[in-house]
């Protein structure tokens, strides 16, 4: 049979682009690649419902075994991708089998930034992958000790919030930079969250840096801050950040910076090769922009689907992003600009508020709602229709945003 | 193991078995049933898991609470007297043989 699309990966980007060819009468073969042997899961839970054993690994699949049998997609599980030869539009494996495609899709995802020093002890965890998951869920059973975890992100800040008040663990999260969340959130929802997780009995150490770890018969018991306190640990995860995934494409010579460079229609500079998801780098309004989210993963690999059967849709989008932390739902639509204007809605003592965020030209360009789901339902809508409330409008709970459709 | 019908909208139907416990989004994923995204796999953040409920079967479930209702606002499809999102719904005995249909598009 005549080759076809060919997917280097199998999270939220590499799936979706398979079910949404088939959903768009995509009849060549889909073989989607991937070095993880589950059947392919949604990775959000991970720090959370399952890592309280709220969801089972069942209901973490993103399909069911049967799609990709009614589908005709052949899931090649356990099977990692060596090379690409562009040339012969093959697709080398590491046990040196050959796969043709005549597109090649790379949802290559990313992987956690390692440590910079040198010996690591046993005892200190990243999450980024079921088995990931599965450890820290392991060890945390068999442990009673103090949590430290380096990295103040979404994800160090999930499993701090999981461990504090599902596992009643003693928890630090040390921070390099002056605030949590200092990538990923505004100053504003960093100080909402910060409050909430000390209230809980996280602690927090925000400006300070990790030296090193001390160990006892090669696992940890303890990690060395750059202030020479040394904190008590039975476990410590990093949550530092990723890196793409971008060797094979680097190696196969296209142009890769902080992630795999595609044009609105997530194409690489080869138009038969794709990136889509985490590891994708693309300009939104002239910047480079590489988006770690569900919504970007689902919403890419559709473009790249409707591209390739012929649509040709490009990619303009209000990412979202949510997360779960000790009741609170943070859900955030937009980019948060450099620099500009911040309008609180509601009272942040109350636990339902929103942040709105203005460039300095008074357009709106994100909001963050702190328990409030249909003001971030609507934001989406706000946004993508490119209209901005006046900073009167955004800060009045009775004005209804509605109006502005 | 009570028994759900899914109907899309060219009237299809597909009878799918579902957990007691497990949710209704769940049941339609595990069955791939078309036209269910859930997108945020259950975390109600994503509005892509939308359904019609028949007004008089709505009586044999739990009402939505707050947070499905204010997502429910964001619907992509048609938002109707019997909206739900399927992930909000736990499947019980008392929803054998109810029929769940299918909105016309979750995104």
């Amino acid at each position: 049979m005549a080759p076809g699309t060919v997917i280097i990966g199998a999270s939220h980007a590499g799936i979706q682009c398979a079910a949404t060819l088939r959903s768009k009468g995509y009849e060549a073969p889909i073989t989607v690649i991937s070095a993880e042997t589950q059947l392919p899961y949604h990775r959000p839970p991970l720090s959370k419902g399952y890592m309280t054993g709220e969801t089972s690994p069942e209901n973490l699949a993103l399909r069911s075994a049967d799609f990709y049998t009614t589908e005709r997609i052949d899931l090649r599980l356990g099977k990692k991708a060596a090379r690409i030869l562009r040339d012969k539009h093959q697709v080398v494996l590491s046990t040196g089998e050959k796969v043709d495609y005549k597109t090649l899709v790379l949802a290559t995802g990313t992987r956690p930034r390692p440590w910079p020093g040198n010996d690591m002890p046993h005892g200190i965890h990243t999450l980024r992958a079921f088995n990931d998951a599965q450890s820290l869920r392991t060890r945390i059973a068999e442990t009673s000790g103090p949590v430290v975890i380096i990295g103040g992100g979404y994800v160090g800040l999930e499993l701090a919030a999981t461990f504090r008040k599902d596992k009643q663990r003693d928890v630090t999260v040390i921070e390099a930079a002056p605030r949590i969340l200092a990538r990923a959130a505004s100053s504003h929802l960093s100080n909402v969250l910060h409050h909430h997780h000390l209230s809980a009995g996280v602690q927090i150490h925000t400006g300070t840096g990790v030296t090193g770890f001390e160990s006892h018969r090669g696992t940890v018991t303890g990690v060395r801050l750059t202030n020479g306190t040394v904190l008590d640990a039975a476990i410590v995860v990093m949550g530092i950040g990723v890196i793409p995934n971008q060797d094979l494409a680097e190696e196969a010579g296209l142009p890769c910076s902080n992630g795999i460079e595609v044009n609105a229609y997530c194409q690489t500079t080869d138009p038969d090769i794709f990136a889509i998801g985490d590891c994708s780098v693309f300009l939104m309004n002239g910047a480079a922009l590489r988006l770690e989210c569900v919504q970007n993963a689902h919403d890419q690999a559709r473009v790249a689907a409707s591209v390739i059967t012929g649509e040709h849709q490009s990619y303009h989008p209000v990412p979202w992003f949510w997360s779960d932390q000790l009741g609170l739902k943070l859900q955030t639509a937009g980019l948060i600009p450099h620099s500009g204007t911040c309008v609180l809605r509601g009272n942040t003592e109350e636990g339902r508020c929103a942040f709105f965020h203005f460039d300095t030209l008074s357009t709106l360009t994100a909001i963050e709602t702190v328990n409030q789901p249909a003001l971030h339902m609507l934001a989406r809508k706000i946004l993508a229709a490119n209209v901005s409330p006046t900073h009167e409008q955004a800060a009045d709970p009775l004005f209804n945003l509605k109006h502005l459709l | 193991m009570p028994e759900l019908i899914f109907r899309q909208p060219d009237g299809s139907t597909q009878l799918v078995s579902a957990e007691n416990g497990s949710s209704v989004m769940q049941a339609a994923i595990r069955a791939n049933v078309r036209g269910i995204e859930a997108e945020c796999g259950g975390a109600c953040a994503c509005a892509t898991c939308h359904v019609y409920i028949a007004p008089s079967d709505l009586l044999l479930i739990p009402a939505a609470k707050e947070e499905e209702e204010d997502m429910l606002d964001g619907v992509c499809a048609e938002r109707r007297e019997g909206s739900r999102l399927a992930c909000q719904i736990t499947v019980t005995d008392a929803l054998g043989g109810m029929i769940i249909d299918i909105p016309d598009r979750q995104y």
